[in-house]
């Protein structure tokens, strides 16, 4: 039975063959003739490598310790979705993960991109074997999750308790899904910057694929800020971490892509700016890699280091990413210009809006790369916080979120500034209204603070009722006539539907990061049984203390009861400490609770022996407000991006046959 | 104005270029300065005596946890030793600590200066993980010639086979 990692190892192998097989046919066959094999090739790839990573969850599934990846990630007793999701949990697996969704992705290139014109998918195919090959070589030869072990141990070492988790289960398949996806559009873009041709239709064909990974990517990250919001036990979502940042610069490099596609797809101008996004969004998804696997950055989410690993896959960075920029910086002054547009029109707003995106992605690349210039050139040790990004990545998105809905109300080529105005107008001022409202709420410590609360408020009102207004505007709504209006909203095509799903969840998003920013409280102290303590309105008392044995870990808790203001019970937290004997490790599980729109959020740490022989637990208890929004705007964004994905008009670059006379 | 281009095209370019320059100039420059600001650097105790960290300064701290020296009080506040080979700093730290703080561990502290050889800590980090050290600990360590990994579970060695 054992024999079947064997197996498994050489469908990597083959995996690796048919991905250089793909390139090679591409460059034999200049793209034609031949060429149309690489097709095979890319399927057979995809299938073996599929057969490879079912191989390793397999091997997880049955605890087969021979393999050492099972061994030093698993146990027999963990629950069945932590043992699958161990199979991605270190650097090994998450590396088969990774090149299994390439292969896939590569795959998927075949199957809808029939409709595209056969040079341009024949050379895509070539460049996507090429990464391909250079990843699956990788994992091959430097970090084979199916190597075996001599003398199998009985029993295997288990994953990190922190990692037990369903949100961190579905966090690195979706951020991949994400990171990978963008490799279809650097191989579209290498293409196109090969064959010389770059046209709207180009951004058509891309647009699609840069949706379908960017929906991922949100996905991902929003598990992950989730899962460091409930399982770390600190309190909050995001940290600023270089990790952290690692998948947020792919995000914000393909949220420009996505902008300035749809200004080259209606417009044909951008065309070079466009591309060259098409190869830095892949760029950081690849560099997001090599931070973490480097060992360069220190970080609570780094993966284990082995400094062979990160000049390897910085080797793989440089080669692709340079190859890329190289062939963009010969090839870009040649491509024909592309097409006018007055000063006052939604193209010169995207255009604006690719600028700041792109400023604030510059922002955290310096806040991420600085500490470890400094550490290089001058052997000095730091770190750069989140005071630093609030102070700079903050004014910068202010300002690029305010221009949101004024380019989504302004019509192409040329717009009439004036009319958009005071369409806006009306929006605007209830935005300022609600915010005004809102803010009155709100006592800050500083001026500062208040003032930074109102325009927060204003910006996330901003955005929900302008996009709202864009809305009205696209069912041509007027108050004498609302009926024919709400008739006209099955008409308003699925792309619109997604844009302004997006722009709400991006507002939904702002105000729950500047309610739950400003507003939140937090206390700490021990507690033995019977103790309460007071936070805000609400006051926590200490009930009762239980035991309860978990799937593979024994736990302790606390009972607690909430009341609010009013001495009403509010809920009942039970958070737990729970001992994890399979890798000797203690990890508090927090226990949440909601208000309709708040969090209560309640940690046990440790215990301590008082005075007079008294036990005692140090308690954490936050209060979160509006602190679902957070996640659940995101989510809005994703949805809006699937929603646009589904339009027919999109899917037609993908899907339609080439009408063969 | 005869260095204005004269196609219209030529003309578009140059505009968004002027607006885009001065956009980027000024995000960099202030990313530069406020990186100045609140960059917080790291010490370990002995770089911490040598350079003379002025009080009120945030900055991180990084050592080991003096077996011993760990006085916990019932109010939540911590006072613990950070050493390495030449030097210690006293730490107070009112907070949770990680699961993983131990004595004789590496730990990583953040907060703010109080005396010359003390630190109001407002974050202690540990990795979830029992074997880790901090790496930059773990280097400064090295170089005075102190390293005591933990003992941790021995990894199994893998076979040399081809591909792996």
């Amino acid at each position: 039975m054992t024999h079947i990692n064997e197996i498994g190892t050489y469908c990597l192998v083959l995996a690796f063959c048919f991905s250089l097989a793909q390139a090679g046919l591409v460059v034999a066959g200049k793209g034609r003739g031949i060429a149309r094999y690489a097709e095979g090739m890319s399927l057979a790839g995809a299938v073996s490598i599929v057969i490879a990573f079912a191989i390793l969850i397999f091997a997880f599934i049955r605890s087969d310790f021979s393999v050492v990846n099972v061994a030093e990630h698993s146990h027999t007793d963990k629950p069945l979705l932590y043992k699958i999701s161990g199979a991605w949990g270190s650097h090994e697996g998450s590396m088969l993960l990774w090149c299994t969704i390439l292969l896939v992705y590569g795959a998927l290139i075949t199957l809808r991109g029939q409709g595209l014109p056969e040079s341009l998918r024949l050379k895509a195919l070539g460049v996507q074997g090429l990464l391909g090959a250079a990843f699956v070589g990788f994992t091959l030869f430097s970090s084979n999750p199916l190597a075996r072990l001599a003398d199998v141990p009985l029993q295997g070492q288990s994953l990190n308790p922190a990692l037990q988790d369903p949100a961190l289960a579905f966090h690195p398949p979706m951020l991949y899904l994400g990171y990978v996806g963008m490799s279809v559009v650097f191989s579209f873009a290498v293409a196109a910057l090969i064959e010389g041709r770059l046209d709207r239709a180009w951004a058509r064909w891309v647009r699609p694929w840069a949706l379908l990974a960017w929906s991922f990517l949100t996905i991902g990250i929003t598990l992950g800020a989730f899962w460091a919001y409930y399982e770390l036990g600190w309190g909050g979502w995001w940290a600023w971490d270089p990790v952290e940042n690692a998948s947020f610069m792919p995000w914000l490099a393909a949220t420009a892509l996505l902008h300035s596609a749809i200004v080259m797809e209606k417009r044909d101008s951008l065309k070079a700016w466009t591309v060259f996004l098409g190869l830095l969004a892949f760029t950081f998804s690849m560099m997001g890699a090599f931070l973490v696997r480097s060992g360069l950055l220190t970080s609570v989410h780094a993966f284990a280091v082995d400094p062979q690993r990160g000049i390897l896959l910085a080797a793989i960075l440089l080669v692709t990413a340079g190859g890329g920029f190289a062939l963009f910086a010969l090839r870009a002054p040649t491509l024909a210009p592309g097409g006018l547009f007055a000063t006052v029109s939604r193209e010169t707003t995207l255009v604006l809006n690719n600028l700041l995106i792109s400023a604030a992605l510059c922002s955290v690349f310096l806040g991420t790369l600085y500490p470890i210039l400094m550490q290089a050139l001058f052997d000095k040790t730091m770190s750069v916080g989140a005071p630093y990004y609030l102070a700079v990545f903050g004014p910068i998105m202010i300002v690029a979120l305010l221009l949101v809905p004024v380019s989504t109300l302004m019509s192409w080529k040329r717009a009439d500034l004036k009319g958009g105005l005071q369409r806006l107008a009306a929006a605007f001022a209830v935005a300022v209204l609600a915010a005004a409202v809102g803010s009155l709420f709100y006592k800050g410590p500083t001026f500062l603070s208040e003032a930074e609360y109102l325009i927060g408020l204003i910006v996330g009102f901003w955005l929900i009722f302008g996009t709202v207004r864009t809305l009205m505007q696209a069912v041509d709504f007027r108050l004498n006539a609302t009926g024919k209006a709400l008739r006209r909203l099955p008409g308003v095509p699925l792309a619109t539907w997604g844009m302004i799903l997006a722009h709400i969840g991006l507002g939904v998003f702002v105000l729950g990061a500047v309610v739950e920013g400003h507003q939140k409280l937090s206390v700490m102290q021990g507690m033995a049984l019977g103790d309460s303590v007071k936070l805000g309105q609400y006051e926590l008392r200490f009930r009762s203390l239980y035991q309860t044995p978990g799937a593979n870990y024994d736990a302790q808790g606390g009972v607690f009861e909430v009341r609010d203001g009013k001495g009403r019970i509010i809920c009942q937290p039970k958070p737990q400490r729970r001992f994890y004997p399979a890798s000797n490790q203690v990890q508090s599980k927090v226990a949440l609770c909601f208000t309709p729109l708040d969090d209560l959020y309640v940690v046990m740490a440790e215990p301590q022996t008082g005075e007079g022989g008294v036990m005692s637990w140090q308690v954490r208890f936050f209060y979160n407000p509006w602190v679902r929004l957070i996640f659940f705007g995101p989510l809005l964004m994703a949805l809006g991006g699937c929603l646009s994905l589904s339009d027919r008009r999109l899917r037609l670059g993908i899907v339609k046959k080439a009408a063969k006379g | 104005m005869n260095f204005w281009p004269k196609s219209v095209k030529a003309r578009r370019r140059l505009t968004i270029f002027l607006i885009a320059a001065p956009v980027f100039i000024a995000a960099v420059a202030l990313s530069l300065y406020a990186l100045k600001g609140t960059v917080v650097y790291f010490y370990t105790p002995a770089q911490w005596i040598e350079a003379k960290v002025p009080v009120g300064k945030t900055v991180r701290l990084g050592g080991l946890v003096k077996p011993g020296s760990v006085v916990k009080t019932p109010d939540g506040v911590t006072r613990f030793t950070v050493q390495d080979k030449l030097k210690e700093i006293a730490v107070v730290y009112k907070g949770e600590l990680p699961d993983l703080f131990r004595e004789g561990q590496g730990v990583v502290c953040e907060g703010e200066v109080t005396g010359a050889t003390s630190l109001k800590a407002v974050q202690v980090l540990a990795k979830h993980d029992e074997k880790y050290i901090p790496k930059n600990v773990q280097k400064e360590l090295e170089k005075q010639g102190e390293w005591r990994p933990e003992a941790g579970m021995d990894k199994p060695k893998p076979v040399q086979r081809p591909f792996q």
